[in-house]
């Protein structure tokens, strides 16, 4: 019964996938370029040497912690479409400390800009929480909303106060803060490529999720107030206390993300460091059916996509934003594909069609041998 | 959309289907006519609605054939049954909450879609007739979320018949209704049987007895029983559909009633809508007996329920038990006070649907050392603590690691009856506990909730089955518009004598009474 169910999940995934890709192939097309040309570059080109791979990771570090975050707050039942904000947060918050103190050591430096970053973006998180557990503000809303004032306030940073006194004076103006003291830098992995120390530290971070949400009471409680906030409540579990929690944690996990973002690539806060990481983060989430085993994989794939799409631009020409086509799509083959998963009827007609062909499959093996 | 030419005859034969690990429909043969009402019995899981979802297409049968008017059929989707004139009223309502029923039947009528224009118009025409010429009124302009259960059930009739149906399935359209909307409801299809050919699916029997001409039994799949209806008692009816004698428990009085443990004192609570709901409820539980209260619902039972949960505000008055009010306390505070609570609406308030059997067993003890330790579960002590309780309480699932929410109803119930038992409350309120569930599942939670009186639990039952009651209760409150009219002693109380006290009337036993509404606390003994 359970391995039927696992078939049938995995071909309807496999069939999102291939209908994605085909609607994409029909953008392609539309655009003037040859799809399988455009395809075999994305997938194939990213792994083709070390550096390519290392390149993946580094965009599947801030993808996996972000989504990492989403899925916490999914499963608690609030929907966190702010982790750009977040993220932009964190950044400021990060590279703010790092710089404040330029002559810490690294045992305490490295910590505390990780930690603001962090801190920052849970506030930030949290207030879309806040709002929405006290006075029933649609979280969808205002984290939206508060993405816009998070991306106004970056800019005015980088702009104003943040901006490298050197800018001002070579007069080029590129809105930027000061490179981090040494001292505030993840280690390189791999020397010669710019994979870092995130990356280990994202990997630690799927696994405490996961354990955080199926092995300890309090991801116990945020699970059941997701899943079912009445029988909670019934339950005694105040299920206001732990949206709240679950977007502090959601924000942080992004806030991580940006702070990583400086320490381990950029070593400053730069003009659209997150370049969607927030969003692409929510579609790498529920790729990886917003389990941390899930995502792990889902984030090294659209680290492939983003650095394939980039490939793309430069040898087919097609415009790296095909991406964000691939991704829009995905989604909505993903939630439709949850429909069909749930639909009794669709998955008997599935298992009769899928016993027919294996019978036949059978029948014409047995027929070639003899 | 057509009937070829009206159904007279639908016949079933040798209709089989496997689903992976249960053989849902074994070798099932069936007949129904015009003018006819034929029974479909069986426990939760006998195979009901499998079979009435091949008759519609919806699934197709490993083997057997269907034939209308004498001729062999294949339904590929409910379109091609309805095409035939066979129509069906699903357990849970199809309906779009925010349309009115005339756009509720417009989408599923293709006649009605002119190019990039819906006549909802001729939809309204359309239910009108429909509902005159049955004498099911409905009101085509009203929304879906306005309309009671009641009100909701008559809507998917009148728009099964007006899609062409003249064969009529009905999987369970009584297990949600109130016993008013159900009477009404039986009246209404007595009436339209005669031109109609009607399925009825059931496992009440005094609906059976009542409405249909012949019977069929469903066990595991497989008929085990076909029958006039008229020659077969209801208690035959429950051995063959449960295969084995169904004596539903009774309370033997006897017992020692201990203390007063539950005290509600004038207890004022206001409804959704703002209006005082419960207004000065008087009521005393005491340990080791059953208090049943009898009521039609809507007479404040839900909100009292709530107020005791804690999941309600309290206006005024005071919710003693042992020694501590607990009005206006949290959920939390008041389970630890030792209160057990089996909520109305068990799919959603009872259990997280998506979650395991041996997580929902948890829900309220996940937290204590039992279950965990240093905030991380302990998996060992889940995984055995719902074994026992599989065990103890006959939870028929897979595994414990089934999602409950694909658990049949009275399973579901078992599942929250476990949970609430084994946490050793000393009292226990336990709201509609067999609603809508099979005979078998029934006579199970009736006799644990008889066995936790024997050991000195205090039981409120609030229930609008008046045999639930009367079998269960040592003593009977009758609530009507949020106040307690009166507390009887459950063997004084007969059938008719509750009727006429839920109906608010004055109670005929004590002339005293000369007045409906006498204070609560004068009819409080
Ligand atoms: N889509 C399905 N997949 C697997 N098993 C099913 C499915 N639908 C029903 N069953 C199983 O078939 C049996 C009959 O179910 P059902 O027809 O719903 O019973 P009833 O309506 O009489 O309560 C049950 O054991 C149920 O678990
Ligand atoms: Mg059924």
């Amino acid at each position: 019964m359970n391995r039927n169910k696992i078939l049938y999940s995995g071909a309807i995934i496999l069939a999102v996938t291939l209908i994605a890709a085909l609607l994409v192939a029909l953008v392609l097309y539309s655009i003037g370029a040859s799809p399988l040309a455009t395809y075999k570059t994305i997938l194939t080109g990213p792994l083709s040497d070390l550096f390519g791979v290392t390149e993946v990771l580094v965009r599947s570090v801030p993808l996996m912690l972000v989504a990492l975050g989403i899925a916490i707050s999914f499963r608690s039942g609030i929907l966190n479409i702010g982790a750009e904000g977040q993220i932009q947060m964190g950044v400021i918050a990060s590279t703010a400390m790092a710089l404040a103190m330029p002559h810490a050591p690294k045992a305490i430096l490295l910590p505390a800009a990780l930690m603001a970053g962090a801190l920052a973006g849970a506030l930030w998180g949290g207030i879309a929480g806040w709002l929405k557990a006290k006075l029933q503000v649609n979280e969808i809303l205002s984290t939206v909303m508060l993405n816009y004032i998070a991306a106004q306030v970056y800019t005015f940073m980088l702009r104003g106060p943040m901006l490298d006194p050197n800018e001002l004076e070579t007069g080029s103006g590129t809105p930027q803060s000061m490179r981090l003291p040494e001292m505030a830098f993840l280690d390189t992995l791999v020397p010669g490529t710019r994979i870092h120390m995130g990356l280990i530290l994202a990997l630690v971070a799927a696994l405490l999720v996961w354990m955080l949400l199926w092995k300890t009471t309090l991801g116990y409680r945020m699970r059941t107030a997701g899943a079912g906030a009445k029988a909670a409540r019934y339950a005694g579990i105040p299920v206001e206390r732990y949206l709240i929690v679950a977007m502090l944690m959601a924000g942080g996990f992004a806030g991580l993300a940006g702070a990583v973002e400086v320490s381990g690539v950029h070593h400053r806060a730069i003009e659209g460091i997150s370049s969607g990481y927030g969003f692409a983060g929510i579609v790498v989430a529920l790729f990886g059916a917003l389990h941390p085993g899930g995502i792990v994989p889902s984030a090294v794939f659209f680290g492939i996509l983003l650095i394939g799409a980039d490939m793309t631009q430069r040898s087919a020409s097609v415009p790296a934003n095909m991406v964000l086509v691939l991704q829009g799509v995905i989604i909505l083959s993903i939630v439709s594909a949850q429909s069909f998963l749930r639909n009794p009827y669709a998955q008997e007609r599935f298992f009769r069609w899928f016993a027919r062909f294996s019978a036949s499959a059978r029948k014409a093996g047995k027929g070639a041998q003899s | 959309m057509t009937a070829l030419e009206p159904i007279s005859e639908l016949k079933l034969e040798g209709i089989t289907k496997r689903f992976p690990g249960v053989l849902a429909c074994d070798g099932i043969s069936l007949q129904v006519r015009r003018g006819e009402v034929l029974a479909l019995v069986g426990e939760n899981g006998a195979g009901k609605t499998t079979l009435m979802n091949i008759i519609m297409g919806l699934y197709r049968p490993d083997s057997g054939t269907i034939h209308v008017n004498g001729e062999e059929v294949h339904f590929h989707s409910p379109g091609d049954a309805y095409a035939r004139g066979i129509g069906m009223v699903h357990q849970h309502f199809m309906l779009v909450p925010n349309m009115t029923v005339a756009e509720n039947l417009a989408l599923g009528l293709k006649e009605l879609h002119h190019f990039m224009n819906l006549d909802i118009k001729g939809a309204a025409k359309r239910i009108r007739e429909v509902s005159e010429r049955y004498e099911l009124p409905v009101n085509p302009d009203a929304y879906i979320w306005q309309l009671s259960v009641g009100e909701q059930q008559r809507v998917e009739l009148v728009k099964t018949l007006c899609l062409g149906a003249r064969l009529l399935i009905l999987d369970e359209p009584t297990s949600a209704l109130t016993p008013q909307e159900t009477d009404d409801l039986i009246v209404r299809l007595q009436r339209m049987a005669s031109e109609l050919a009607i399925i009825f699916i059931s496992h009440k029997l005094n609906e059976v007895k009542a409405l249909s001409d012949r019977v069929s039994i469903l066990r595991h799949g497989a008929v085990v029983f076909n029958g006039q209806t008229a020659n077969h008692e209801p208690s035959e009816l429950a051995a063959l559909m449960t295969g084995h004698d169904v004596v539903l428990p009774r309370n033997e009085g006897s017992g020692v009633q201990g203390e007063a443990l539950l005290s509600v004192q004038n207890l004022c609570v206001r409804g959704d809508r703002g209006n005082l709901v419960l207004d000065g409820l008087n009521l005393e539980l005491r340990a080791g007996e059953v208090l049943g209260m009898a009521g039609v619902s809507g007479n404040g039972q839900r909100e009292f329920a709530d107020a005791l949960a804690g999941l309600r505000p309290v206006e005024s008055g005071q919710i003693l038990f042992g020694g501590k009010d607990l009005a206006n306390c949290t959920p939390r505070e008041i389970i630890h006070a030792g209160m057990g609570y089996v909520p109305e609406d068990r799919q959603t308030e009872g259990i997280v649907p998506s979650f395991s059997v041996k997580d929902n067993l948890i829900l309220k003890d996940f937290a204590e050392p039992r279950f965990s330790k240093m905030a991380f579960l302990r998996k060992k002590e889940i995984d055995s603590n719902a074994e026992a309780l599989k065990e103890r309480f006959d939870i028929r699932c897979p595994s414990t690691s089934t999602a409950t929410g694909s658990l049949s109803g009275g399973n579901i119930q078992k599942v929250i009856l476990a949970r609430e038992i084994s946490r050793g409350p000393k009292a226990l309120v336990a709201v509609y506990p067999t609603r809508g569930i099979d005979m078998g599942a029934q006579e199970f939670i009736h006799e644990q909730l008889l066995a936790r009186r024997r050991e000195g639990i205090g039981i409120l039952l609030i229930s609008e089955e008046l045999e639930e009651v009367m079998n269960l209760s040592d003593r009977i409150a009758v609530i009507y518009k949020g106040k307690i009219l009166k507390v009887l002693p459950a063997v004084e109380a007969t059938r008719e004598r509750l009727g006429i006290l839920m109906a608010g009337l004055a109670d005929p036993d004590t002339p005293g009474d000369a007045q409906a509404e006498v204070p609560a606390g004068a009819a409080h003994e």
